[in-house]
């Protein structure tokens, strides 16, 4: 982005270049303005349902899956960490998105509209998931720091106002979630704890199973017994009782990496730094 | 009051037409039979009958509305004196009996004309009730409702040429009914992803071939139409057919997908062709022929350049409806600004047509309409800026076997025919 108010100097040799670049940022930032539009449009889109009347999932899908095209393309462009830090610093806008999210959450099912808005959401979860992989398998992670800051920051600001949606849903129709609730969260835990032992037994070669007690979920505990278990507590997770956030599959993923990735990797979230965050994100929605 | 439309089908004979409203209500209406005095009338089209389908309902667990918009209506065909027809909203199917009845009995032993009942010991005499004429009247009455098999929004309902089983389709979801029972469905497609978060796709339209029973399509919010066969599996989440049309690079925008979403599929009267509308083209498909149409027409290809602002107002989400005529050799959808669209497949020639009554009056030839896209605006042409966006065309239905069309334009029904030379 050039400055505002510089003066061009009227010469011949630096002119046609300067009046080139000028013109060719010109129409980059009226492009990149029109893009910022078309997902301000589409995010307001989102957010505007009928409360009353189901909306159309068609429509919502499509809208959707245009605002995860432009993310796609800002991030390529470099220019989606600049809108992910005016989401995540004071601001009017940003807040009122995400307050605005908690409101479309609340008035819906587990099947609904919720989920497409957090199709967003898993963009920022994904890129969290692969540097949580690449620092489980390999050492040297230096190059990625700066980007996980910011895709962690993404990902959590646009989680967390999905999960305290999704908390509010669940308090409301506790009943209706515990039936497909239960599966999502077996499931997740199944496969964190089928998918972690073989990275782990790399890098910490076999371990013996002392309990005996059924599959690998009591050597995890016992690996990771600092972490504050309640969060892979079944029981706590299906009753819905939400003390603490939803875990979806990613996050117990992003839990176990801080146990053996190297100690730069502070951004990367894990489960005792979540509620902070979430402390902080409270604080900005409130303006405090 | 007129409620706006929300579906027009003409039954299999053409004698028949059905209209589905907002306030769910359907009118059908009947053609006139043909006067043989009058060799220049053709048969108008009259109300027949008028009914309550749907009304609205309240879903108590999500706390939300159910409309009771009609969204589909298809006729069966005629096996006996009475009608039927299946009418859907979002979540139900139910399926109505039109009969008429022209004739009561008189002359009944237990009860005298005016239905009370008659004294026993003032009866002396028994006699045999009598057939008398009466004024028509035209009953309808729900034979059978099929419901709970939808958690979304019901968009397509296709008789099967075995003549026992439909299918209903919703955004991620087809069932497969028996006509007779109301209890079970079969469901036969299930695109919904175990985790929501990642559905990126639902189904647009579905119908089923009209001589194969076996065979069905549906479209997607992608562009792609999947052909699926019933003797594969039983569930036909693996298709037999995937048709798609690589896309154009040059064209490419953030509204490309919304653009190719497919708003309806028609199978050709013939069985061998299908149609598909999307927001700016029509396009004939062989069935034999996967990976492009065969035929593709620019409904309003104006409309390329205003896709921002049509995205803004909504109207890009428009979900306009095509059709054939009897002998496949013409196709109709609509438009904005009231106007609709015809192609001949022979000659490649198209018209505009609108159906708006200051422009039009009864007997009178419709004049071709024409968009001025840039440039001069001739006289009678109109320039795209004016399109009044709010009077669209997205229901059109063509006599199966008369050049007679059948246009709603949002609240008004307008019922075009050839002109008789």
């Amino acid at each position: 982005m050039f400055s505002k108010g510089t003066k061009r100097k009227f010469s011949d040799g630096d002119e046609e270049i300067s009046d080139e670049s000028l013109v060719g940022a010109r129409v980059a930032s009226s492009y990149s303005l029109q893009r910022q539009s078309l997902l301000d449009m589409s995010l307001i889109k989102l957010q505007l349902c009928h409360m009353l009347v189901e909306p159309n999932l068609c429509r919502s899908v499509l809208i959707a899956n245009t605002v995860r095209q432009i993310q796609e393309e800002m991030t390529h462009d470099g220019s989606w960490h600049m809108v992910a830090e005016a989401f995540c610093s004071a601001g009017q806008s940003p807040s009122e998105r995400l307050v605005a999210t908690e409101v479309l959450c609340r008035s819906r099912e587990q099947d609904a509209e919720p989920k497409l808005f957090s199709v967003i959401s898993y963009e920022g979860c994904r890129e969290e998931e692969v540097v949580a992989d690449e620092t489980l398998c390999s050492v040297s992670v230096s190059d990625t720091v700066s980007n996980v800051c910011l895709a962690g920051r993404i990902g959590q600001c646009w989680e967390k106002s999905e999960l305290s949606g999704v908390e509010r849903d669940e308090e409301a129709l506790e009943d209706s979630r515990l039936g497909s609730g239960e599966d999502e969260e077996i499931d997740t835990k199944d496969r964190a704890s089928t998918e972690s032992p073989k990275t782990i037994g790399q890098v910490f070669g076999t371990f013996e199973i002392k309990n005996g007690s059924p599959g690998p979920d009591s050597a995890l505990e016992e690996l990771f017994s600092d972490v504050d278990t309640s969060y892979y507590d079944l029981d706590t997770m299906l009753t819905g009782m939400q003390s603490a956030p939803k875990m979806g599959p990613y996050d117990i993923l992003d839990s176990l990496a801080p146990s053996h990735s190297s100690p730069s990797i502070v951004s990367t979230p894990n489960c005792r730094s979540d509620l902070n965050e979430l402390d902080h994100i409270m604080e900005i929605i409130v303006g405090s | 009051m007129a409620d706006i439309i929300s579906t027009v089908e003409f039954n299999y004979s053409g004698e028949l037409l059905a209209t589905g409203d907002k306030g769910g209500r359907v009118v059908i209406f009947q053609r006139e039979q043909e006067s043989k005095n009058r060799l220049l009338s053709r048969g108008e089209y009259n109300v027949y009958s008028t009914f309550q389908s749907h009304e609205p309902e309240f879903d108590y667990l999500k706390s939300l509305e159910i409309e009771e918009k009609i969204n589909k209506i298809r006729w069966l065909p005629q096996q006996n004196a009475a009608h039927f027809l299946l009418s859907a909203n979002d979540k139900t199917i139910k399926l109505w009996k039109i009969s008429e009845r022209d004739k009561r009995a008189e002359g009944y032993n237990l009860k005298d004309e005016d239905g009370r009942l008659r004294d026993p010991f003032r009866i002396t005499t028994l006699r045999v009730p009598v057939l008398m004429p009466m004024d028509l009247m035209v009953e309808a009455s729900p034979r059978r409702i099929f419901a709970n098999a939808h958690t979304y929004h019901i968009n397509s309902i296709s008789v099967n040429s075995d003549y026992e089983t439909y299918l209903s389709a919703d955004d991620l979801r087809i069932n497969l009914w028996h006509l007779e029972i109301t209890d079970r469905s079969f469901n036969i497609v299930d695109i919904k992803p175990a985790n929501m978060e990642e559905l990126t796709e639902v189904i647009t339209a579905a119908e089923c071939h009209p001589h194969q029973c076996n065979v069905f399509v549906y479209s997607s919010s992608k562009g792609t139409i999947r052909l699926c066969d019933m003797r594969a599996a039983a569930l036909c989440d693996r298709h037999s057919k995937f048709f798609e049309e690589p896309e154009d690079p040059s064209s490419r925008s953030f509204f490309s997908e919304i653009i190719s979403s497919i708003s309806d599929v028609k199978f050709s009267h013939s069985g061998r062709y299908m149609m598909t509308r999307d927001y700016l083209s029509v396009k004939v498909w062989d069935l034999n022929m996967e990976n492009r149409p065969v035929e593709t027409y620019q409904v309003h290809e104006y409309l390329r350049s205003k896709l921002c602002s049509l995205y803004e107002n909504d109207c890009i989400f428009d979900k306009f409806e095509c059709c054939w005529n009897g002998s496949d050799s013409a196709i109709m959808t609509g438009s904005y600004n009231n106007f609709f669209r015809m192609f001949d497949r022979n000659t490649r020639r198209d018209i505009t047509l609108e159906a708006s009554r200051e422009n039009s009056k009864p007997r009178a030839m419709l004049k071709p309409r024409k968009v001025c896209t840039g440039g001069k605006r001739k006289k009678d042409e109109i320039s795209v800026d004016s399109l009044d966006f709010n009077k669209k065309i997205l229901h059109t239905a063509w006599h199966p076997k008369e050049n007679v069309i059948a246009v709603a334009a949002t609240n008004n029904l307008y019922i075009f025919q050839d002109k008789i030379n």
